[in-house]
């Protein structure tokens, strides 16, 4: 699960984490518990649908403000150390 | 001075908005170091805001309605060109390419942005402990916490270091502390305000939404900042109501509601109204008694102004804790996985880029962020999620469907905001689900995405100040500061206060 | 794609049969990104078509493109795809070229399912579902020779962030590599047609990859299958189905059995090789992504994109091969529709001209951009010219060059340049200077059997080519040297 977050844990923070995390699921066990058939889920508080733009181009921000903020940069664009892995 | 009172000034060019931030600008440079509300004081910004606005009144030109108010802006607005930190070491030193639409409308509106304010890191707390750069204390007393997330702005309008100040309410984040700091807090309804440029938590149960002192100033401050933004796909395309002349209303005839369920279970008095279930006794956990009696005190209030109250049950209200707890997490899970080291804000470098995520990850955010990445991650997960994510889902479901059929019965309802007034600081660091407990009150509007709003009602035991919350229906905000505003007038002694 | 020789594939051996379905992935052709208002363009400096949304900043929120989605719908509606509502989920996984670290794309509510999309020779292949997300960045590995696992770090470029992209997945219902290719060819004329997005391989605007697995003939079973991806051509594709069967084969075959793998495809090597391993384990917590609402078309909306989709290129090939009534042959029928030239055959066609010889012209000499300026009836009246002899194959190709610049007719253009077919007295007359000045050529080609003759043929019409400058016409050359080998 960290894995999958990019984070990583001592061994004591593991367990720590674990027990903390184990609380708050417990007291979500009335959630899980809970009989939900024939209830649809909300994903969302607003009954909204069919927002779109139109497809009208707007001024990007310039590449200098960009790169400003960003930790590394070479050749007008973001540098980062090697990528091992692929992208799925 | 009210804001509304500083605006009508500055527009009548009784005061200079130079003047007027000068003093705030004055007391902040004072006594901000006891309260620790700011992350970044604007000092030379504020003052070019405010020759702007005076230049602009001098040429005669229609003055905003928040002409030369002092604002402060919680630090999770993105704000061009000045650090928007979030209050964690991973955004450190990061000047936004752009402004929220809520910072372009403050502004049209004539208002001054004195600083950034201090919140829980990505807004995720009850206390504004969770700051990378420390905690805000509470201006009623300096020991205790003035909530949280937003806690930085509440104190700041406590503490008269801003007329007004904008906060973010995911569960709780604006009503809350402004219970504890004793100002007024109001969470919109969902998609009234843009989130354009608010730094997510929790995409579906964020929004934006004003402190003040006043009722009148937070309805004042809400009107400037809602309304229809195209750059935000949830946000409403409704025309506002004005609100201003509603406040002086009163209640007469309104339909108050108390919620049975975030009043410590056991109806306070009368039976339920709307054929409560038998077990309505089966309320949240942790309500103190003094905040219940404020609470009693509001509802007694309201009936002598001409309300009708009866007591009513949302069974499902008991679950938004445990509900929340898995959607805001899940959620923010995927809104902080950006904060990647790659594009801007912190990285901590390594042999390759998977390292460097998961090094600059790891050092950038504190301890609570990182218990709700983990937790969010594994509601989303495969194994789980039906379990967890897909039945939180189904629990909002309910509550709408509960929440809708109670307001078929009653105009608004009535709850305390948080479960005790402000606690010392470090009470309950150590215990995430105990920092949890204080949104249990406030989370079941985020999940429904209904407005409510705390008013202060009076005091605790220990002498700190009670908020009391409005809840309405959806795009019922005009009703709410109503409700709240009549409740204004007995707590400040224009009736009987309690 | 379509100058490529046609490359035949080695047939699986007896007993096995080929499984093959496809993921597309084609760039829209919309003037802006897919959530925001960022040009997309092909080619541009690094980093210049960038804003808060497709850089992911914090506090940034996507608006759909409306005129994306329609082109989604339109597309989904021209493979026959049942277009319902939908909802934006987001994939999280981490990768420098995604800007947010999940990528908005379509999940179990995607906008197109349930198409069909029937090949030239009839076969038709089943269309799961055409979806919308959101384009990466471009990533580029510097040092270490370009190879990824030596390299010393990487750029990122994040113009393509957020281009929008729709992924036609089909059912396995592919079963040769010639079907895969014709598959792509197909649904490239239907994406050309119905005006989407200029699907170039190339350039990566279509981007394809291939499941692939084997089973014994005549089963229905899905064995473990391959995806292959690093396909930049249709030959490539061909050539990678055509390895990574036989291999399949081979493993069956000796009581193993393949790995379910990303691979990819080696062009200079002619192989696949195993994929680099994927940094995390495949979770990616797909949920609904609450910063978008739902799409919810209309039977109006849907029905409107119904009145509007061209005519689709299968029946505008079935049409032009109606009108010549066989004389036009399939191949240039299939290029002139992709080229959109089908329409000016036919009305060349309609006005007296050929059909065969029109449609060999158009598909041979008239492979220009802009072909704006020859109308049908010059077309039909160029035509004329040539097949009733009044003018060469080579002139015809000259006053068809010509009228793609000015747009005279062809007429007074073969005025202007001294063209006409020679009078048949003056050919043979020079087509005998020719036989006299070259006695050897001429006694072998005379002595030789018709494949000799054919070899020698093409020497004596380019000498005689050249002693008229191109105004004789070859075929009535090749006609009076054979007269002369052997006299009636």
């Amino acid at each position: 699960m960290a894995r999958l977050a990019r984070l990583r844990f001592s061994d004591e923070e593991l367990d720590e984490l674990a027990a903390q995390l184990s609380a708050v699921l417990d007291h979500a066990a009335d959630v899980e518990a809970l009989d939900v058939s024939g209830i649809e889920p909300t994903s969302h508080p607003q009954p909204l649908s069919d927002v779109a733009r139109a497809d009208k181009v707007r001024p990007s921000v310039s590449r200098a403000e960009v790169l400003a903020q960003a930790p590394s940069v070479a050749d007008g664009q973001f540098r980062v150390p090697p990528i091992l892995g692929e992208a799925p | 001075m009210t804001a509304g009172a500083i605006a009508a000034a500055v527009a009548a060019g009784e005061r200079t908005a130079r003047s007027v931030a000068e003093d705030y600008l004055d007391r902040i440079a004072a006594d901000d170091s006891e309260i620790g509300a700011f992350n970044l004081v604007l000092v030379d910004e504020a003052l070019a805001a405010a020759d702007r606005v005076d230049a602009a009144v001098a040429r005669g030109e229609p003055p905003g309605p928040l002409c030369g108010v002092p604002v402060a802006l919680k630090d999770n607005l993105c704000t061009r060109g000045i650090p928007t930190t979030c209050s964690s070491r991973m955004l450190e030193g990061w000047r936004p390419p752009y402004n929220a639409t809520v910072v372009e409308r403050l502004r049209a509106a004539g208002a001054v942005v004195v600083g950034k304010t201090n919140l829980d890191e990505f807004a995720m707390g009850s206390s504004t402990e969770n700051s990378a750069f420390g905690p805000t204390r509470n201006p009623h007393d300096t020991s205790r916490v003035p909530g949280g997330s937003s806690g930085g702005s509440a104190a700041s309008v406590a503490a008269g270091f801003s007329a007004l100040a904008l906060g973010s309410d995911t569960g709780g984040s604006i009503r809350q502390p402004a219970a504890l700091c004793g100002v007024v807090g109001m969470k919109p309804t969902y998609g009234r305000v843009s989130r354009y440029g608010l730094v997510a938590f929790a995409s579906s149960l964020d929004q934006i939404g004003p402190f003040a002192a006043t009722v009148a100033d937070a309805a004042a401050c809400y009107e400037a900042i809602a309304g229809h933004d195209p750059l935000d796909s949830t946000s409403i395309d409704q025309p506002l109501e004005p609100i201003e002349d509603a406040l002086a209303e009163g209640v007469e005839g309104l339909r108050v509601g108390v919620l049975a369920e975030l009043c410590g279970g056991a109806p306070p008095e009368a039976p339920a109204g709307n054929g409560a279930p038998a077990d309505v006794s089966r309320g949240v956990e942790g309500v103190a008694g003094d905040v219940l009696s404020r609470v009693r005190d509001a509802a007694e209030t309201l009936e002598r102004a001409g309300a009708e109250v009866r007591t009513v049950s949302v069974p499902s209200a008991v679950l938004g804790l445990s509900a929340y707890y898995l959607i805001a997490p899940a959620e923010a899970s995927s809104n902080l996985a950006r904060y990647d080291g790659v594009r801007y804000g912190l990285r901590v470098d390594a042999a390759n880029a998977a390292e460097m995520n998961v090094n600059t990850r790891t050092a950038g955010f504190g301890a609570e962020v990182k218990r709700r990445i983990m937790l969010g991650t594994y509601a989303l997960s495969a194994g789980y999620y039906d379990a967890f994510y897909g039945k939180a889902l189904r629990v909002r479901t309910l509550m709408l469907e509960e929440f809708a059929a109670v307001y078929n019965d009653v105009d608004v309802l009535l709850c305390p905001t948080a479960p005790t007034t402000a606690f010392e600081l470090g009470a309950k660091t150590a215990d995430p689900l105990l920092m949890y407990l204080n949104d249990v009150c406030t989370i079941p509007s985020n999940l429904t995405g209904h407005p409510a709003i705390s008013v202060p009602f009076g005091r605790g035991d220990d002498g700190l100040p009670v908020g009391v919350q409005i809840m309405g229906p959806a795009l019922s905000e005009r009703l709410i500061f109503r409700v709240a505003a009549a409740l204004e007038r007995t707590a400040t002694g224009e009736g009987s206060a309690p | 794609m379509s100058g490529e020789a046609p490359e035949r594939e080695t047939a699986l051996p007896d007993g096995w049969e080929l499984v093959v379905g496809l993921e597309v992935h084609v760039e829209l052709s919309t003037a802006t990104k897919l959530f925001c208002g960022c040009a997309n363009r092909f080619g541009d400096e690094p980093n210049t078509n960038v804003c808060p949304v497709c850089l992911g900043l914090p506090g940034s929120l996507p608006v759909v493109n409306a005129a994306a989605v329609d082109f989604a719908m339109r597309l989904g509606r021209a493979l026959g795809c049942e277009v319902r509502p939908a909802v934006f989920a987001r994939k999280n996984y981490f990768y420098p070229d995604m800007p947010k670290d999940y990528q908005i794309s379509q999940y179990d509510q995607p906008t197109n399912i349930d198409g069909r999309l029937e090949l030239a020779d009839g076969h038709v292949v089943g269309i799961e579902r055409a979806h919308i997300e959101e384009d990466t960045g471009k990533t580029t590995h510097v040092g270490g020779g370009g190879r990824i696992h030596d390299a010393s770090y990487a750029l990122v470029d994040y113009n393509r962030a957020g281009v929008p992209l729709v992924e036609i997945v089909s059912r396995p219902d592919i079963r040769t590599a010639e079907q895969a290719r014709a598959y792509v060819r197909e649904l490239r004329a239907i994406l050309l047609s119905v005006g989407v997005s200029d699907a170039r391989m190339e350039e990566g605007s279509m981007r394809v990859d291939a499941n692939v697995s084997v089973r014994p003939s005549g089963s229905d079973e899905l064995r473990t299958r391959c995806e292959i991806k690093n396909l930049s051509s249709l030959r490539s594709l061909g050539r990678a189905i055509t390895f990574e069967a036989g291999r399949h084969v081979d493993l069956w075959s000796s009581g193993e059995r393949p790995r379910q793998e990303t691979r990819h495809w080696d062009e200079a090597q002619g192989r696949t090789t195993p994929g680099r391993s994927k940094e995390d384990a495949e979770d990616y917590r797909y949920f609904q992504d609450p910063d978008l609402v739902p799409l919810v078309p209309s039977a109006e909306q849907v029905a409107a994109i119904d009145a509007e989709l061209p005519v689709l290129p299968a029946a505008r090939r079935a049409e032009l091969l109606a009108v010549g009534a066989g004389a036009v042959s399939a191949s240039d029928a299939a290029l002139l529709v992709e080229r959109d030239q089908d329409e000016l055959v036919r009305a060349a066609v309609s006005g007296g001209a050929e059909p065969g010889l029109t449609a060999t012209r158009v598909a041979n000499d008239l492979a220009v951009d802009d072909w704006s300026r020859v109308t049908p009836a010059s077309l039909a009246a160029l035509i004329g010219l040539e097949s009733s002899g009044q003018m060469t194959a080579t002139q015809a190709k000259q006053v068809l060059a010509e009228m793609v610049e000015t747009g005279d007719e062809p007429a007074s253009i073969a005025e202007r340049r001294g063209f006409q077919a020679m009078a048949g007295d003056d050919l043979a007359a020079t087509v005998d200077e020719v036989i006299a000045a070259n006695p050897g050529e001429w006694a072998r080609y005379r002595d030789g059997d018709d494949t000799g003759r054919k070899k020698l043929s093409g020497f004596f019409i380019g000498q005689v080519m050249r002693a008229t400058r191109g105004r004789a016409d070859g075929a009535a050359v090749n006609r009076l040297l054979q007269e002369r080998a052997e006299p009636a």
